[in-house]
């Protein structure tokens, strides 16, 4: 897989932390190798939205990536609940159901962002660091470097 | 049954394939069979509610599936890998996904359920449908079946309908 500059944390410059939900193990795992490609760090993993609403509040991560159909909880309503309780929390909506009701419905919830499945590896980097640098959170590797000097 | 109903998951497959095997799908068949679905391969089945409903069944060649699983995975995936199963499930859903959204964007209005793996018992419950349309895609990895069962609901459509006044 093609990799990409780094992003890391303004603050720390430690690997962005992400949180992974989507009930599909396949789908889970094709995501967190773009994240490592990206530099990126999963932190924690969930199937549905009720697993996801907990797993932020114990690893409280960078950013979200959230499937929106899934069983037990749906993922707009899982984002409705983390943003009730996280105002600050990023989340990108990634789901292969794009029609525009939908992501409406989503970014009217809190969530920041909505990338169709089958998820381009180039256009989800580019959209997480949008998310990131609007919150001032992530510099690439190169740009922190050429702050430091 | 309605063929502009269809041709949102003919495009969709081509191109959700087109992005996971690297390569082209030809449709080389279609029909309908009115005798119930019959596994062919690896399937998975995802299910929708509303102005339409029914649902559709991904079903792919073992050799295929592991294909797009090494793919994505980045070394070699045998095909009785767990893995391979699991990758047909969320094809399915990147493919009908895709093709739902194409339909809601054009008025229709449904809702779509989590993609299931279809398993040997579950044959039998999606062998219930009376109707269904049948495409064949052709990969160099292998054939790629979409089975489609759906209804309009025209009721349910007047339904929804604004009141005239």
């Amino acid at each position: 897989m093609k990799q990409f500059e780094p992003l890391t944390r303004k603050k720390d410059s430690q690997p962005v932390r992400y949180l992974v939900v989507d009930d599909s193990v396949f789908a889970r795992k094709s995501l967190a190798k773009m994240i490592e490609s990206f530099g990126g760090h999963v932190v924690g993993e969930a199937g549905d939205g009720c697993t996801a609403i907990t797993e932020y509040t114990r690893v409280n991560p960078d950013l979200v990536l959230m499937d929106i159909t899934m069983p037990q909880m749906e993922g707009i309503e899982a984002v409705e609940r983390i943003v009730h309780e996280h105002p600050d929390a990023r989340i990108v909506m990634v789901s292969s159901v794009g029609y525009q009701d939908n992501i409406l419905a989503a970014l009217q919830k809190g969530a920041r962002h909505f990338v169709q499945k089958p998820v381009k590896p180039d256009a989800l980097y580019e959209i997480i660091r949008y998310v990131l640098n609007d919150d001032g959170v992530t510099a690439t590797v190169g740009a922190a470097q050429e702050t430091s000097r | 049954m309605r063929m502009d109903l269809i041709q949102p998951f003919i495009g969709s497959l081509d191109a959700v394939l087109a992005e996971m095997m690297r390569a082209p799908a030809k449709i080389v068949d279609l029909n309908m069979e009115e005798e119930g679905y019959r596994r062919k391969g690896l399937a998975a089945a995802v299910e929708f509610r509303g102005q339409i409903e029914g649902r559709v069944i991904l079903d792919m060649e073992p050799s295929a599936a592991a294909h797009v699983a090494s793919f994505l995975a980045g070394a070699d995936v045998d095909p009785s890998e767990p893995i391979v199963p699991e990758t047909v499930c969320e094809l399915a859903n990147m493919v009908i996904g895709n093709a739902v959204t194409q339909l809601n964007d054009g008025g229709f209005q449904f809702k779509v359920l989590p993609p299931e793996t279809i398993t040997a018992q579950q044959v039998d419950k999606a062998g219930m449908d009376s109707e269904a349309t049948i495409l064949c895609f052709e990969t160099p990895r292998g054939k790629v079946h979409l089975n489609i069962s759906m209804r309009y609901q025209k009721r349910r459509a007047r339904e929804r309908a604004p009141a005239l006044t």
